[in-house]
Formats: structure tokens, C-alpha cells, sequence
């Protein structure tokens, strides 16, 4: 306690908090001083994120649609998704590694075949929701299959699809850390860093950021969702 | 492929003080030790809160916030910070950390799906005990309890898989565990060592989640009456709550 008492008036001169002889969990000086090693490591976070999302939503919808076809495959596709999200993470990126080396790509394809879980669920649960006599009423009105699809099924579906999209984004941000056990874990690799330096400014900024980012993504997608479905507002 | 199995076979790298059998046993102990302290500090208070009805928010909530909280980040704070990577018994380096971290990461699973087990039970059915003159303690016993059953266990089928991945994970912080398998491969450039212990952690994992399963079947007292009436009717399921891990 005394130390930090007197930390104020050595630090103005003397080192910073973030130097190892003071060492302290909050240091505002680390982030202004270090700004630009984090903005990295947060833009990886993110990229990683955004890329293992959209790849994850990209291979779910097809199946989604397949299993909705044919009740045998669901089970298969269901159960598949099942096994692929038991096996944990750090064990997937290592399997991966054999097929995709020390890259990016390791940890995009596995956090995106851990969304297909919620996203395939979600959608088939959106699309089965989906009225039956609603879906009648476009096809007498000469809607085909494609368009029934994509103006009719999809939006009245959406607010399911994009619960689900919410969840798989939230973990998917707090497991992308996970990937420092291939140098590509965004805010991960910070804290992997920070383990092996005992630097604790930085353990607490990366942990604090990894958590705002996973937040700031799911009020985005809430934002994105009234936009999209505006007939839902009224109601409620 | 092939020489990670070499690896498996191998008999040299099962024993040693850091071989894959104490690595095995030791993630084993953490799994059971800390999904028993789990189920016990959470389960009697979360089908409580369903019973009287209260605190549904939290109990919904705090899924959603286990979600946005990386494993990894808590297992680094609490071994950086106060509790420190002390070698604990058999749970090894920093096994107080990763312990407390296990805990914590089980509890969200466990207590939404009692919650809501107990909840969703029928209002009608507790309605139509209450009218035949059941007390409180025995509708929670013979009414609600059996009908939250199948959603109590995939809560803890769900933490079981949960913890099992985030024991894995401890190896990132010098942590116990089959990890370490994993960690130290890529230290050693040991691509057979790394695919080794992947196979392994994921082997068990589908191992344990298939008992967990079956068990899951085995015990639902529901089971019998839903098979029976199969055909006659497709029965409602009782709505799932999945969170990811």
C-alpha cells in the first residue's frame, strides 16, 4: 500500500506502472505507450472472428437447407456438428495444424466449424417456425422455390438465424485466444505474452478488450437485426 | 497421421513424470473434482430458484456472460494474479487455478438448464398436486424434479464438455493436463507429439460425452412412457438450452 502511495510521485519521473519493477494490473500508461501492438492484436481478434463467422454461416446455410430436405441426413448433419463441438479447442487446432500448417486458417476453420453447432440448429429450427399456410399463400401467388426461399422463409426466420448468429459470434470471439497456440490468437497472443513476462498490464487489458469486443459484436448484431426485420418493431 | 499413432503405441511416452498416463490422470481428477464442486454449490440453489420461481434472469443471464468470458483470459489472471501456479497435490502446477477456473466455467451450463428444467415444468401439473393436497417438498420431489430430470443432466452433460475442454486449455499457462502434450510438440516441433495428444484429448472427450449421453437416457424416468406413445404422437420436446463452449 505505501508503495503505491508513493507510486505517483516516482512515476512522473521514474518507471512506468507497466515497468516490471511496479507491475501494476491497471496501467493506463501501457496503453497509450503500447497503442499500437494492441490495435494489432485487436484487429487480428477481429479479422479472425469475422472471417470464422461468415465462413461458419457460409457452410451452415447449404446444410441447413439439406437436412430441412431430408430427415436422414439432419440426424447425420446434427450429430456431425455435435462431435466436431465436444472435441475441445486447443485439440482441434492441433489436428488442424496437419492439414493447414501454422496459419491463420487453423483457427478460422476450426472456430467456424464449432458455429456450425448453433448456426445449423438455429436455422433449421428458423425455417420448420416458419408458417405453413404463409408458405401455402406465396406459392399460390407463383412464388418458385428459390424465391419463396430468400422472400418469404429467410426473413420470417431471421430473428431465430440471428440468435443463433449472436451466440456463435459471442464465443467465437472469447475462443479466437485459443489460437496463440498457433502465434494467431488475436488478443490471445497478448496474454500468452503477458503469461510468460508476468506482465500484468497487459494480461488485464487484453482480458478486458477480448470481453468489450465480444459485447460491442453482439449489440452490433441486435442492431442489425431491428434493421433487417422492421415489421417486428411495432409489435411488442 | 501414422506417426502420431506410433506415438500412441508407444509405451515411453505414456510413463515418465511428464508422460500422457499422468497427464491423463491428472485432467481425469480435475474433470470429476471440479464438475462434483460445481454441481454441488450451484445445482440445490438453481432448481430452488426454479421452484419458487425466482432470479430467472441471473440464471438465464449468466450463460450468456460465461459465453463473452475466454477461458484462457481466466485461467492467465487467476495464475498471474492471487492465486498463483503452486504445484497442488496431485492436480499439479497451477492446479489451484485451473480448479477454480473449471468450477467457474461448469456453473453456467449447470445452473440455466436446472433453471430451466424446473421452470418449464407444466403449471397445470404443479397446479393439479398442489389441488391433491401434495406439500411443497413433495411436488418439487415427485413432480417437478422427475420432469426437469433430462434437462438437469444435459446441463451437466454440457459442463462435463466444457470443463474437459477448458482442462485442456490450462496447458496454455504452464497448467496440468494432456495440453501439455499438445504445448510442448509445438515447442519441440513434434508434429506426431502435437497430433498425439489431439487425438487423445478428443477421444476422450467423445468418450466422455457418449457416457454422459447414455447415462442421460438411462436415468430419465420419462424415457419409458416417451417411447411407448412414439407412434401414437410426436411429444413436444422439452425446449433445449445448448450453450456453446
Amino acid at each position: 500500500m505505501t508503495l503505491a502511495a508513493g507510486g505517483s510521485t516516482f512515476s512522473a519521473s521514474g518507471p512506468p506502472c507497466y515497468s516490471a519493477l511496479v507491475n501494476d494490473w491497471i496501467c493506463p500508461a501501457y496503453v497509450s505507450d503500447r497503442r499500437t501492438e494492441i490495435a494489432d492484436a485487436l484487429l487480428e481478434h477481429v479479422l479472425i472472428t469475422l472471417a470464422a463467422v461468415a465462413l461458419g454461416f457460409v457452410l451452415a446455410l447449404p446444410l441447413a437447407l439439406v437436412a430441412r430436405r431430408y430427415t436422414a441426413v439432419e440426424s447425420a448433419i446434427v450429430a456431425a456438428t455435435t462431435i466436431i463441438y465436444t472435441v475441445p479447442s486447443l485439440a482441434l487446432f492441433a489436428l488442424l495444424v496437419n492439414i493447414t500448417a501454422l496459419s491463420p486458417w487453423t483457427v478460422i476453420i476450426g472456430l467456424a466449424l464449432y458455429t456450425l453447432t448453433i448456426l445449423v440448429r438455429n436455422m433449421l429450427a428458423g425455417l420448420r417456425d416458419v408458417p405453413a399456410d404463409v408458405k401455402e399463400s406465396a406459392v399460390g401467388l407463383g412464388y418458385g422455390p428459390g424465391r419463396l426461399l430468400l422472400r418469404v422463409e429467410l426473413p420470417l426466420a431471421l430473428p431465430v438465424i440471428m440468435a443463433g448468429l449472436r451466440v456463435a459470434t459471442v464465443s467465437t470471439v472469447a475462443l479466437t485466444t485459443v489460437g496463440t497456440l498457433v502465434a494467431y490468437g488475436g488478443l490471445g497472443d497478448l496474454l500468452s505474452n503477458g503469461i510468460r513476462t508476468d506482465f500484468k498490464a497487459q494480461i488485464l487489458t487484453a482480458s478486458v478488450l477480448c470481453v468489450a469486443l465480444a459485447v460491442v459484436f453482439d449489440a452490433l448484431l441486435m442492431g442489425t437485426q431491428r434493421v433487417l426485420t422492421p415489421w417486428a418493431r411495432g409489435r411488442k | 497421421m501414422g506417426e502420431a499413432f506410433a506415438y500412441l503405441l508407444d509405451g515411453d511416452s505414456w510413463s515418465g513424470s511428464n508422460g500422457l498416463g499422468q497427464q491423463l490422470v491428472q485432467q481425469v481428477l480435475l474433470t470429476v473434482v471440479s464438475l462434483a464442486v460445481a454441481t454441488v454449490l450451484s445445482l440445490p440453489v438453481a432448481l430452488w430458484l426454479g421452484h419458487i420461481g425466482k432470479g430467472g434472469a441471473i440464471a438465464i443471464n449468466i450463460s450468456n456472460i460465461g459465453r463473452a468470458i475466454p477461458v484462457f483470459a481466466v485461467l492467465v489472471l487467476l495464475s498471474v494474479g492471487p492465486v498463483g501456479t503452486d504445484v497442488l497435490g496431485p492436480f499439479g502446477r497451477a492446479g489451484a487455478a485451473t480448479l477454480i477456473s473449471l468450477v467457474l466455467f461448469a456453473l453456467p451450463p449447470i445452473i440455466t438448464n436446472a433453471y430451466v428444467g424446473v421452470r418449464g415444468v407444466d403449471p397445470e401439473i404443479v397446479e393439479a398436486a398442489r389441488g391433491m393436497g401434495m406439500a411443497e417438498r413433495r411436488i418439487f420431489t415427485r413432480v417437478e424434479w422427475p420432469l426437469a430430470l433430462p434437462l438437469v443432466l444435459t446441463g451437466l452433460r454440457l459442463a462435463l464438455v466444457q470443463v474437459w475442454a477448458t482442462a485442456t486449455i490450462a496447458a496454455l499457462v504452464a497448467g496440468p493436463g494432456l495440453g501439455n502434450t499438445i504445448t510442448n510438440g509445438f515447442a519441440n516441433s513434434r508434429i506426431d507429439q502435437v497430433t498425439a495428444g489431439a487425438i487423445l484429448v478428443a477421444v476422450v472427450a467423445l468418450l466422455l460425452e457418449g457416457a454422459a449421453f447414455a447415462a442421460e437416457r438411462l436415468v430419465d424416468p420419462m424415457r419409458a412412457s416417451r417411447r411407448a406413445n412414439r407412434h401414437s404422437q410426436r411429444t413436444p420436446s422439452v425446449p433445449t438450452v445448448e450453450p456453446i463452449v
